[in-house]
């Protein structure tokens, strides 16, 4: 080899390439629904610099468009805290999930991954984990763009401040059911596998009708896993 | 004179962000050191698909018949294979027609 560090970097860069492409599809509805969020923003009266700074500290769609919805005047730090805990609990399934794909990924930068794990974005690196290790570099560009994306586009919302119409409207709304249901046919394994989905669709469908806010998402994975567990027959697969 | 009002949402703003975080940053310590074998390890697989189908569950199952179908179509698009772009926007061009059909 003549050149390893720059034949490395040309792994990396496809690497990183191969994550920009993948999130590509999803960018296009992150972008007006991040420009929806910065209207709403605006009309609640949060200013630009505050909408922006939401966007960069919380990065989080969900667990935004909730904030908005209690936000007033003075804001209600503790109510507002706690809703974002509650909105975002499904992360904790995300990252001890996620966190078994990425050794190869520092791990003074896991940090910087925890930041950056997004709900598409997080089943978009599990989808790749099915193929192929997880490395940084794919995990920058399945994530990077997805940041930079958002931020903009409720920075650009906000500044607006008015809205550019309902994304339901194209039927943008159902981008994200459309995505994770195509993630979802890569685990397809079988008859396990549809053990699993009905479990835990069917828990959280009945959680969702029975209980206010984001409790199902928590308790239909648990029920999906649960069910795995209880037909587990002693032989190890990969 | 900064009074407590005006810093209200940059503090409501920063715990809202160490909340998120936290969240996001747990799930990699809570299987460190830990032996993930047998049936957890099978709970552990299962996670993924059991995550993404809870989070789509309310849009598929409890919305309208327009989703419940247009989810159908898309499964099938993606279990013929097609590209993730492609088997979005057939998503979305069966959600769209269906309300328009159904509503």
């Amino acid at each position: 080899m003549v050149c390893p560090r720059g034949a490395g970097l040309i792994l990396k860069r496809r690497e990183f390439l191969e994550g920009v492409a993948d999130l590509a599809p999803v960018l296009v509805a992150v972008i007006p629904i991040g420009l929806l969020w910065g209207t709403l923003a605006s009309a609640k009266g949060l200013s630009v610099l505050e909408s922006v700074l939401m966007s960069i500290i919380v990065f989080a769609g969900a667990a935004q468009f909730v904030a908005v919805e209690m936000w007033q005047e003075p804001a209600p730090i503790l109510l507002l805290i706690f809703a974002a805990f509650i909105v975002n609990i499904r992360h904790v399934l995300m990252s001890a999930s996620v966190s078994r794909h990425i050794e190869k990924i520092p791990r003074k930068l896991h940090p910087l991954v925890a930041y950056l794990l997004v709900d598409e974005s997080w089943a978009l690196t599990e989808r790749r984990a099915l193929r192929k290790p997880v490395t940084l570099a794919y995990y920058l560009g399945v994530t990077l763009p997805m940041a930079f994306s958002w931020y903009v586009a409720t920075g650009v919302g906000a500044l607006l401040g008015r809205s550019l119409g309902n994304p339901a409207a194209i039927g943008l709304d159902f981008a994200f059911s459309a995505l994770f249901i195509s993630i979802l046919m890569g685990f397809w394994k079988g008859r396990r596998t549809a053990g699993v989905l009905a479990a835990s669709g069917g828990v959280a469908a009945a959680t969702h009708l029975a209980i206010d806010g984001p409790w199902y998402i928590v308790a239909g994975g648990l029920a999906g896993a649960l069910f795995a567990a209880l037909a587990y027959d002693g032989v190890d697969r990969t | 004179m900064i009074s407590f009002a005006d810093a209200s949402p940059y503090i409501a703003i920063a715990g809202m962000g160490i909340a998120t975080y936290a969240t996001r940053v747990s799930g990699f310590y809570l299987l460190r050191g830990l032996n993930v074998s047998g049936r957890f390890k099978a709970a552990l697989d299962a996670l993924p698909p059991a995550v993404l189908m809870a989070v789509i569950a309310p849009v598929i199952l409890t919305t309208g018949w327009a989703e419940t179908i247009a989810a159908a179509i898309t499964a099938i698009a993606a279990y013929l294979r097609l590209p993730l772009a492609v088997t979005i926007i057939i998503g979305i061009a069966s959600v769209v027609a269906l309300r328009a059909v159904l509503n």
